[in-house]
């Protein structure tokens, strides 16, 4: 796939294939194209030229592959102006799920702010916002997962939770994708990863492979 | 899911929203109302000038309003990026964009019921023999306000300057429409009010023209 912006280029030349149930880190510095690939993956961004497939939704509707992607981005996806629990709600039936309130209160739950449920999103602090941005993203129980440095806003314990709602979701057969650019608990139990450097694809530990000299390499965040 | 089940979740949204801030009705509103007053205040019209001049001055307030507060509808998705949230949402780009005009239809429509009494008055204008006419004429023409005006929101929600680059792309684009919309009330504020057929049918071919203009295009227009 290649993107361009105008005369800048994101991508060039990038091939890669993820098997379902991977955990794969996208690592590389600011600039690599990590969020542009991870937004080509969602659906949101097109590419100039090349194509995004899911093979196991092959002929399926648009509509049909975009509910079983979630998405956490550098940008929270939330209204300000709703509480926690308006803004779940807004979401859980947007994705026409079974139970809205049920799943509402189970997310909120989750990411440890039931108590916060009726209070307005713009009085969270960036923490709180990055949880509940989680919890979004995961309400309709994806099974690809895609991550835009989730950890960013989280402190110890929040990343500790992360970590926790990610390896969870990986047993559950949730395909993840994570760019990051630090090392921290949230890449415990990732499986493969991928280098980007300057929109060109650099290492890959492969499918199968053994990540954690690439990981390793990374700085520790913090 | 379905597209009308879609449109209610996010015109539920709209008025959710619109209802906590009041930030677009109530500014619209007030920018309609000073316009009116002020066209008022400088022309000092009589009666027979009010007929004349008054369907100009209203519907020049209508669209200014208009265009005040449809820039915001989209703008307002750019915060947090809800509007990429909404695009990855298992619904239809056609859904986002109809949910988006019905409520920014609702909200143009309110401001100016509440703008047309003020009218009235100010300008010693009778609409009472002529309100069910007048509603069908004001109707027609929001919505062609809103469709063509949503759309165009859209485009420019992207852009740099989006504040002036919707009047811009906009108001000529509804130059054709104020002129039927201002021809058919002024058709109804005549002494013997008629209400002109052909203004009305133009007005509703213009709607249904850009109404599926906005449905054919609307993939193309959700897009990043």
């Amino acid at each position: 796939m290649e993107k361009r912006y105008g005369s800048l280029v994101a991508l060039r030349g990038v091939t890669l294939a993820f098997g379902a149930g991977e955990f794969v880190a996208l690592l590389g510095p600011n600039g690599a194209g990590k969020s542009t690939l991870l937004k080509m993956a969602a659906l949101l961004v097109q590419p100039t030229s090349g194509k995004v497939e899911f093979p196991e939704r092959a002929g399926a509707a648009r509509e049909s592959v975009k509910s079983s992607v979630g998405m956490v981005a550098h940008s929270t996806m939330l209204y300000d102006e709703m509480s926690a629990a308006e803004n779940l709600l807004f979401f859980a039936r947007l994705y026409d799920l079974d139970q809205p309130q049920r799943r509402t209160a189970a997310a909120l739950d989750s990411c440890g702010l039931p108590d916060r449920a009726g209070d307005l999103v713009r009085t969270f602090s960036r923490g709180m916002r990055q949880r509940l941005a989680i919890a979004r993203a995961l309400i309709h129980s994806p099974s690809l997962l895609l991550l835009d440095e989730p950890a960013a806003g989280l402190d110890r314990q929040g990343i500790a939770w992360l970590a926790d709602t990610l390896a969870e979701r990986h047993r559950a057969g949730c395909t993840i994708l994570m760019s990051t650019h630090g090392r921290d608990d949230s890449i415990a139990s990732v499986t493969r990863a991928v280098t980007l450097s300057g929109g060109r694809l650099g290492a890959d530990s492969g499918a199968g492979g053994d990540p954690r000299a690439m990981l390793s390499a990374v700085p520790v965040e913090g | 899911m379905r597209t009308e089940r879609a449109v209610a979740i996010l015109l539920g949204k709209e008025l959710r929203a619109e209802l906590r801030s009041r930030e677009l009705l109530q500014t619209t509103l007030i920018f309609a109302l000073i316009v009116v007053v002020l066209f008022s205040f400088a022309f000092d019209p009589t009666a027979a000038e009010s007929r004349r001049f008054g369907p100009g001055l209203l519907w020049i307030a209508f669209l200014f309003a208009g265009t005040l507060m449809l820039n915001p509808s989209f703008a307002r998705e750019q915060a947090n990026d809800t509007l990429q949230a909404l695009r990855m949402a298992p619904i239809s780009a056609f859904a986002l964009l109809l949910g988006k005009i019905l409520a920014n239809f609702l909200f143009l429509l309110t401001a100016e019921l509440v703008l047309l009494p003020v009218f009235a008055v100010l300008y010693n204008v009778a609409i009472l023999p002529v309100v069910g006419r007048l509603l069908l004429v004001i109707v027609l023409g929001t919505l062609g306000v809103v469709v063509t005006g949503t759309v165009f929101a859209a485009l420019a929600s992207q852009a740099r300057m989006r504040e002036l680059l919707l009047p811009l792309l906009l108001l000529p684009v509804l130059a054709p429409l104020l002129i039927a919309s201002v021809e058919a009330t002024a058709s109804l504020l005549n002494d013997e009010p008629v209400l002109d057929p052909t203004w009305t049918v133009f007005l509703a071919a213009f709607d249904v023209v850009f109404f599926t203009a906005s449905w054919l295009l609307c993939e193309h227009l959700m897009e990043g």
